[in-house]
C-alpha cells in the first residue's frame, strides 16, 4: 500500500494552503465514517489526509434569533443532537442527523461530511434544503456561499471548486407558525441507507389555518436530491387538506426519476416519493399546530 | 515527508506514546502497537461495534479512527473495565446471564454499555436496544445482552446509593 501522510491543521487558513498544495492527492476528513470506509475499499486513492477537526471555524455551533443556525461543517451529529435550540426550529435537520448510522457513528459523523460525500441518499440534504441552508466554503479564491439545493451535482459531485472546502451552513430563523419534518423509508428499523426520503417545511396563516409557504424535497429518486418546487406551489394558498397534499405528492412522483435496483424498484420508489412526500408534510403540519 | 505519526494518549489511564504508520487504524494500534487486544476487527466498516472503544468520552468504532488523531486523547478499552481481579458489574453480568457464546462481540458490547451506563444509570429496554444498535451479535439473540446491562444497571445504582 502506498504511504500516506497526515496532518491536522489548526486554523482554516492552513488547511487551506495544505489541501491546495496537495493538487487532487488530498482527503478531507472530518468524522471519516464516510471517506476510511472507501480508502479502504479501494474507492478513494488518497495519498495525504487532512483531518478538519481541529479547526475553530469547522466546530461553530449557535443559535440566534434573528440571524438562525450556524453549524461548523464537522460538528458531529450527536453533538448537533444534544444542541436543545435547534430541535424544534429546525426538526427536519436533527432527524436527519440522528438517523445516520449507529451510536458510535453518530460520535464522529458530521453534517459536512455527509453532504460533502454527494449521496442522493445521504439523510441531511433533503432538510438542509427546504430550510433554505446556506453553504459557505472557502478556497484560495476566497469565500462565497452555496444554496444547500445546489450543492449537489451528481452522485459523489459537489459544487465545491478545485480547493474549496465546506466551513459551515447558515439557516434562517424560522418564520412564525412554520415547522419541518424529514423522514426515509428503509426495510429495516435502523441502520440502511434510504431508499426515498422526504423533507417538508410549512408556514401556516397567524391563525393556523392557510398554508402561506412550502418546501418539499426528496431524496434517494434522482442523481442528486431533488427541491420539488410544484410540491410547495401545490400547498401555498391551501388548508393543506387532503386534496393539496394529493397535489403535492403527485408533483413529486412527476419529479422522481430514479433507478431500479437491489434495494427498489423505479416504479415502487416512485409511488414512495409520493406516500412519503405527503407523510413529511402531516409531520411538518401536525409540529406547526402543536407549537 | 513523513508517513508515520507519534501520538500520545492516555489509555485506561495510563500514559502511552505510540509510533504508528499514517494508514493505521486506532484498533489496530491498539491492538499491536498497545498490545491491548480486547477490542476485535469483525467488519472494519462500522458495522458491527466489536472495536468499539471509548475516545474522549465518546463511543466510537476505533476501526474508523486513525490513530495518527488522537494525540492528547483519553482512551478506554475493555481492559480498563475490571479493578485488578474484580470484574466491572458489567462483565459480571454478561457471565451471570450467560449474555455471550462465542465471545467475539463480547468486549464491544461491555464497552458500548459501559458508555451507556455512564451517561445514564437507568436506561429502559428501548434506550438499552438502540444505543447497541451499532454492535451485531452472531449467537445470543441480544436478549440476554439486554438482560445483563439491566442488570449491571441495578447493581451500579445500588452501589452509589
Ligand atoms: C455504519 C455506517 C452507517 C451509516 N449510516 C448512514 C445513514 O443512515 N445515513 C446517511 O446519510 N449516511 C450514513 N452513513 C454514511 C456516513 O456516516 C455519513 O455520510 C456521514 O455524515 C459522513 O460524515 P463524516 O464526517 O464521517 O464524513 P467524512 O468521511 O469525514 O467525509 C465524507 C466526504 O466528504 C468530504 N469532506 C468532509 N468534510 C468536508 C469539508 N468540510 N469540506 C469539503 N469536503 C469535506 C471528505 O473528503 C469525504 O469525501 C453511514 C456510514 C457508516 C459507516
Ligand atoms: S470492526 Fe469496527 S465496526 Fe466492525
Ligand atoms: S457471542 Fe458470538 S457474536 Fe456475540
Amino acid at each position: 500500500m502506498k504511504p500516506l501522510e497526515f496532518s491536522a491543521p489548526t486554523t482554516l487558513n492552513a488547511a487551506i494552503k495544505l489541501y491546495s498544495a496537495n493538487g487532487g492527492g488530498a482527503g478531507l476528513m472530518a468524522g471519516g465514517t464516510d471517506l476510511l470506509v472507501q480508502m479502504r475499499s479501494g474507492r478513494a486513492e488518497i495519498g495525504h489526509v487532512i483531518d478538519l477537526k481541529r479547526i475553530p471555524e469547522l466546530n461553530v455551533l449557535s443559535y440566534d434569533k434573528k440571524r438562525g443556525l450556524r453549524l461548523g461543517a464537522a460538528v458531529a451529529c450527536d453533538v448537533l443532537g444534544a444542541f436543545k435550540p435547534a430541535k424544534a426550529a429546525y426538526a427536519a435537520l436533527i432527524e436527519g442527523a440522528e438517523l445516520i448510522g449507529s451510536t458510535q457513528i453518530q460520535s464522529r459523523a458530521s453534517v459536512g461530511g455527509n453532504v460533502c460525500n454527494g449521496s442522493p441518499a445521504a439523510d441531511t440534504i433533503c432538510s438542509l434544503i427546504v430550510l433554505g441552508a446556506q453553504c459557505v466554503v472557502k478556497g484560495p479564491q476566497g469565500k462565497r456561499e452555496i444554496p444547500a439545493r445546489d450543492f449537489m451535482v451528481g452522485p459523489g459531485k459537489t459544487a465545491l471548486r478545485k480547493g474549496e472546502l465546506l466551513v459551515e451552513f447558515r439557516i434562517p430563523p424560522p418564520p412564525a407558525h412554520s415547522a419541518s419534518g424529514y423522514l426515509r423509508f428503509i426495510p429495516r428499523n435502523e441502520m440502511d441507507i434510504a431508499v426515498v426520503s422526504a423533507a417538508a417545511n410549512i408556514t401556516l396563516s397567524a391563525n393556523g389555518k392557510t398554508c402561506t409557504a412550502a418546501s418539499v424535497a426528496i431524496g434517494a429518486v434522482a442523481p442528486t436530491p431533488l427541491l420539488v418546487e410544484a410540491a410547495g406551489k401545490a400547498l401555498v394558498g391551501s388548508t393543506l387538506d387532503e386534496a393539496a397534499l394529493e397535489a403535492a405528492a403527485a408533483a413529486s412522483r412527476k419529479a422522481a426519476r430514479p433507478i431500479s435496483d437491489m434495494r427498489g424498484t423505479k416504479e415502487y420508489r416512485t409511488h414512495m416519493a409520493g406516500v412519503l412526500t405527503k407523510r413529511a408534510i402531516a409531520m411538518a403540519l401536525q409540529r406547526a399546530r402543536g407549537a | 515527508m513523513s508517513t508515520k505519526t507519534v501520538v500520545t494518549a492516555v489509555i485506561n489511564g495510563n500514559e502511552t506514546t505510540m509510533a504508528c504508520d499514517n494508514r493505521m487504524s486506532l484498533l489496530d494500534a491498539l491492538r499491536e502497537v498497545a498490545g491491548l487486544t480486547g477490542a476485535k476487527e469483525g467488519c472494519l466498516s462500522g458495522d458491527c461495534g466489536a472495536c468499539s472503544v471509548i475516545l474522549n468520552g465518546k463511543l466510537v468504532d476505533s476501526c474508523l479512527v486513525l490513530a495518527a488523531e488522537v494525540d492528547g486523547a483519553t482512551i478506554e478499552t475493555v481492559e480498563g473495565l475490571a479493578q485488578g481481579p474484580t470484574l466491572h458489574p458489567l462483565q459480571k453480568a454478561f457471565l451471570q446471564d450467560a449474555a455471550l457464546q462465542c465471545g467475539i462481540c463480547t468486549p464491544g458490547f461491555l464497552v458500548a454499555a459501559k458508555a451507556l451506563l455512564d451517561r445514564n444509570p437507568n436506561p429502559s429496554d428501548h434506550e438499552i436496544r438502540y444505543w447497541l444498535a451499532g454492535n451485531l451479535c452472531r449467537c445470543t439473540g441480544y436478549d440476554k445482552i439486554l438482560h445483563a446491562v439491566k442488570n449491571a444497571a441495578a447493581e451500579l445504582r445500588a452501589s452509589t446509593k
